[in-house]
């Protein structure tokens, strides 16, 4: 009987691997009405399409996806500290997150937007929001680095940012939270009318993409919620919602929603230029870090800035108008044309859609309806391009492909809408599993969008995922938009909160991904290039230690003469020359974390050894067979100890 | 029980015919692999890689051969010493071991090398620290070879 199940089940094996020797020809036409698995299967060895850059939210960084598949490649540390890659914990990294209140450990990122040349995607860098502590990062796309940060001043609560204009001739932030400017003492009741809203431009160097805040318009108090660039016609422009309009200072969950209608702020950033250069600007004491992390040197610098350049709208004419959006407008989106502005009333059914076109005659024929604090409104009617009616409830963002669609997500109804343009017609609406945010189509932001996917990120997974006890994973999900319906494919995890995303084709980034560092580019103050170079030098309680690493041993291996209440900085030059072969350094007793080098690469770990004994040390990143025996002690005697100073290999 | 056994068979077979090329070729690649060429003299063996021939001049080119050292220094000292084993084999009396094509592709395409190289791969059975890929120029390994010609 036994032996009669076996038989049984062998042939019915045999069935099984007749099944699936086919090909998806014949799925496709017969049982299964959707082939969403094999739209999603990356073959092993095989690579994804797409590159998704997904913002980390509370994380504070940035994760990199693959597409269709959504396999995790990298979490790329940019705001909060990460022991794994030593940012923030190494004396490399600490100043990138330097800031006027001091080292801060944590950010909220929010937006990342991948640099443009002529309103497409190069692929060079990609920009972040730090929402919480105002900064902005820039990441190498050689690299996948972060290897600038700029704090930005006046600000607070940095949310409608960080969006570069299509030459990528500034990467752009708004404040959400109005403050006093300058910040001082006074009661928050006086908020009305004499708090802030700072917008800053910030200049990328075309070459080497250094950063550079240009200047600051100094808006009234109310909140900057989000923004695009006009792009086009409407290159020159930038577009922020505003809500708060009311300027609340309290329970603004019911004293922000009272006005019917708030503005998206259209900012006419060719004519600040040319204030600017008129010396229209006033030059204001303030002070930020700006921190630049050099390749070379593989060493972040921290300076202080103690002035920004701010322009005053309600001064400066032409630079400011305010186009009227109903119920609170969330997102802010401009189409691949740049003459629609959608602005998304995150209170309302309807997606309303400014006409740039319209907006420049009604400002030619003075169509105004009023002004806020010496900015001119203009009447509704005169810029409207149309209304996306009864669409959802709570609408939030928008991105377009390639066929003149546009794509809204509504938070409340948890959906994403396709819709289009110039007719405003609803062709196609899809659940999204749950209360989706953003939404990202790779190019959806820029002159050339792809048709192909749409990634939806949700704030709610509830029961999409195995239970993780209290706190569940926050999520996306991946669409395929090639043909008039859309289709869900895919659901994956996401590192932290995804607040929006930038997607990029794998042919754009690819050819340029740095695989090692030249080592005899290393100019890094504490380097040793060849194990000839090796020491140990102490500057009282001081101690440098030059190391080496290469499969499988450290240089020097042996280290005596170090004391208790020393403080020893390893700085650890990983000489291999090839791809792919990093090496770790870890430290018993270390208060801060690993290092994890880079080849070609310098890192400094400081160690503080408070126990006398013999301890060891040892690369944490498996590097060859011989891995295990890649480790090393250093003895560490009492304070007042006279050992000499010696340091050894192989001896 | 017979039966059993006739079944697993066949559906072994299955799988095996089930397949495509790509399993081939795969057994194809192993063939190759495994004809390894064993040489009598092994000056003979130029090994595998980018350099097939190469004669080196009586002289020796000072000049190159003090670029050698600086590579050699930056590049290769953390495992190999001149006149000693380390991690590495010694460079010392190399070329009464070796062609110069050999060592130069040994420096070039040292991963290839040690799977498909006798010589390699018995070095690599000794030593078991694999050669690290140091992403060396054909100009520099030629200059690290002409150094090598300098250590008594």
């Amino acid at each position: 009987m036994k032996n009669l199940i076996k038989s049984t089940l062998a042939l019915l094996s045999i069935i099984l691997i007749f099944g699936s020797c086919g090909k998806g020809e014949k799925q496709s036409d017969g049982l299964l009405a959707s082939n969403a698995a094999e739209k999603v299967y990356v073959k092993p060895g095989e690579l994804d399409e797409y590159y998704a850059f997904v913002s980390g939210g509370f994380s504070g960084q940035l994760s990199v996806y693959g597409l269709p598949s959504g396999r995790l490649f990298k979490v790329i540390p940019v705001f909060s500290v990460d022991p794994e890659k030593a940012w923030g914990f190494n004396e490399e990294t600490k100043p990138m997150l330097n800031t006027s209140h001091g080292f801060i450990p944590w950010d909220d990122s929010h937006h990342p937007d991948i640099s443009q040349t002529a309103g497409e995607l190069d692929g060079r860098w990609i920009f972040i929001n730090g929402n919480n502590t105002p900064r902005i990062a820039k990441i190498d796309l050689t690299t996948f680095e972060t290897t600038e940060i700029i704090e930005i001043p006046n600000s607070a609560g940095n949310h409608s940012s960080s969006f570069v204009t299509e030459n990528t001739e500034y990467v752009v932030a708004g404040t959400r939270f109005s403050v006093p400017v300058p910040q001082k003492d006074m009661p928050i009741k006086e908020y009305k009318g004499n708090f802030k809203g700072a917008l800053s431009f910030i200049s990328v160097e075309p070459k080497h993409g250094k950063m550079n805040l240009e200047f600051q318009i100094l808006m009234p108090g109310f909140n900057y919620d989000l923004a695009h660039p006009g792009r086009g016609a409407s290159h020159g422009w930038f577009f922020y919602t505003t809500y708060n309009t009311e300027e609340a200072n309290s329970l603004l969950e019911v004293n922000a929603s009272q006005n019917n209608v708030d503005y998206i702020a259209a900012i006419n950033w060719k004519k600040a230029e040319e204030y600017v250069k008129a010396g229209k600007g006033k030059k204001m004491p303030t002070n930020y870090a700006h921190n630049v992390y050099d390749e070379n040197t593989h060493t972040a610098t921290s300076t202080m800035k103690k002035e920004v350049l701010v322009l005053d709208p309600a001064e400066l004419p032409g630079l400011v108008y305010f186009l009227p959006t109903p119920k609170s407008p969330h997102g802010c989106d401009v189409d691949p044309s740049g003459e629609y502005i959608v602005g998304s009333g995150k209170l309302s059914a309807n997606v309303t859609v400014h006409s740039f076109s319209k907006m420049l005659k009604a400002i030619e024929n003075k169509k105004f309806s009023g002004t806020a604090y010496n900015i001119p409104i203009l009447k509704a009617e005169e810029v409207l391009a149309g209304v996306v009616e009864q669409a959802g409830l709570g609408p939030l963002h928008t991105e377009f492909d390639d066929k003149g669609n546009a794509y809204t997500t509504f938070f409340i109804t948890s959906e994403v809408v396709k819709w289009k343009l110039k007719t405003w017609e609803v062709v196609d609406r899809k659940p999204a599993y749950y209360s989706v945010g953003h939404l990202m189509i790779p190019g959806g932001n820029s002159r050339k969008p792809t048709g192909k996917y749409l990634l939806a990120m949700n704030k709610i997974t509830k029961d999409r995922y195995l239970p993780t006890g209290p706190e569940v994973t926050q999520s996306a999900q991946l669409f395929d938009i090639s043909g008039e319906k859309m289709e869900l494919l895919l659901d994956f995890p996401t590192i932290g909160e995804p607040h929006y995303a930038a997607g990029i084709h794998k042919d754009v980034i690819m050819k340029n991904s740095k695989k090692y560092f030249d080592l005899k580019n290393n100019k890094h103050e504490f380097v040793a290039k060849s194990e000839a170079e090796t020491k140990v030098v102490r500057k009282g309680k001081d101690v440098h230690v030059y190391m080496t690493a290469i499969r499988s041993h450290f240089a020097p291996d042996n280290i005596e003469g170090i004391k208790v209440g020393d403080r020893v900085f390893f700085h650890v030059t990983n000489l291999e020359q090839d791809y792919d072969v990093p090496h770790g350094f870890a430290i018993i007793g270390a208060n801060n974390s690993e290092l994890l080098i880079m080849p070609g690469q310098t890192e400094t770990l400081v160690w503080e050894p408070k126990q006398v004994g013999i301890w060891p040390f040892y690369c944490s990143d498996f590097c060859s067979a011989l891995h295990q025996e890649m480790q090393g002690y250093v003895r560490v005697s009492p304070a007042n100890s006279t050992i000499k100073l010696s340091w050894s290999l192989g001896e | 029980m017979k039966l059993n056994l006739i079944a697993i068979v066949v559906s072994i077979t299955i799988l095996a015919s089930c397949g495509n090329s790509e399993k081939k070729n795969q057994d194809e690649k192993l063939a190759n692999e495994s004809e390894i060429k064993v040489y009598d003299n092994p000056l003979d063996d130029k090994g595998i890689g980018p350099v097939s021939s190469l004669t080196l001049p009586t002289e020796i080119n000072q000049e190159l051969a003090a670029k050698g050292k600086e590579i050699f220094i930056l590049k290769c000292s953390a495992c190999h010493k001149e006149t000693q084993r380390f991690i590495g084999p010694a460079p010392l009396g190399i070329f009464e071991r070796r062609s110069p094509e050999w060592i130069m592709n040994m420096i070039l395409n040292p991963e290839e090398m040690v799977q498909k190289n006798d010589i390699a791969k018995k070095l690599l059975a000794e030593y078991i620290a694999p050669m690290a890929n140091q992403n060396l120029t054909e100009e520099e390994a030629r200059a690290v070879v002409e150094y090598f010609r300098t250590i008594k």
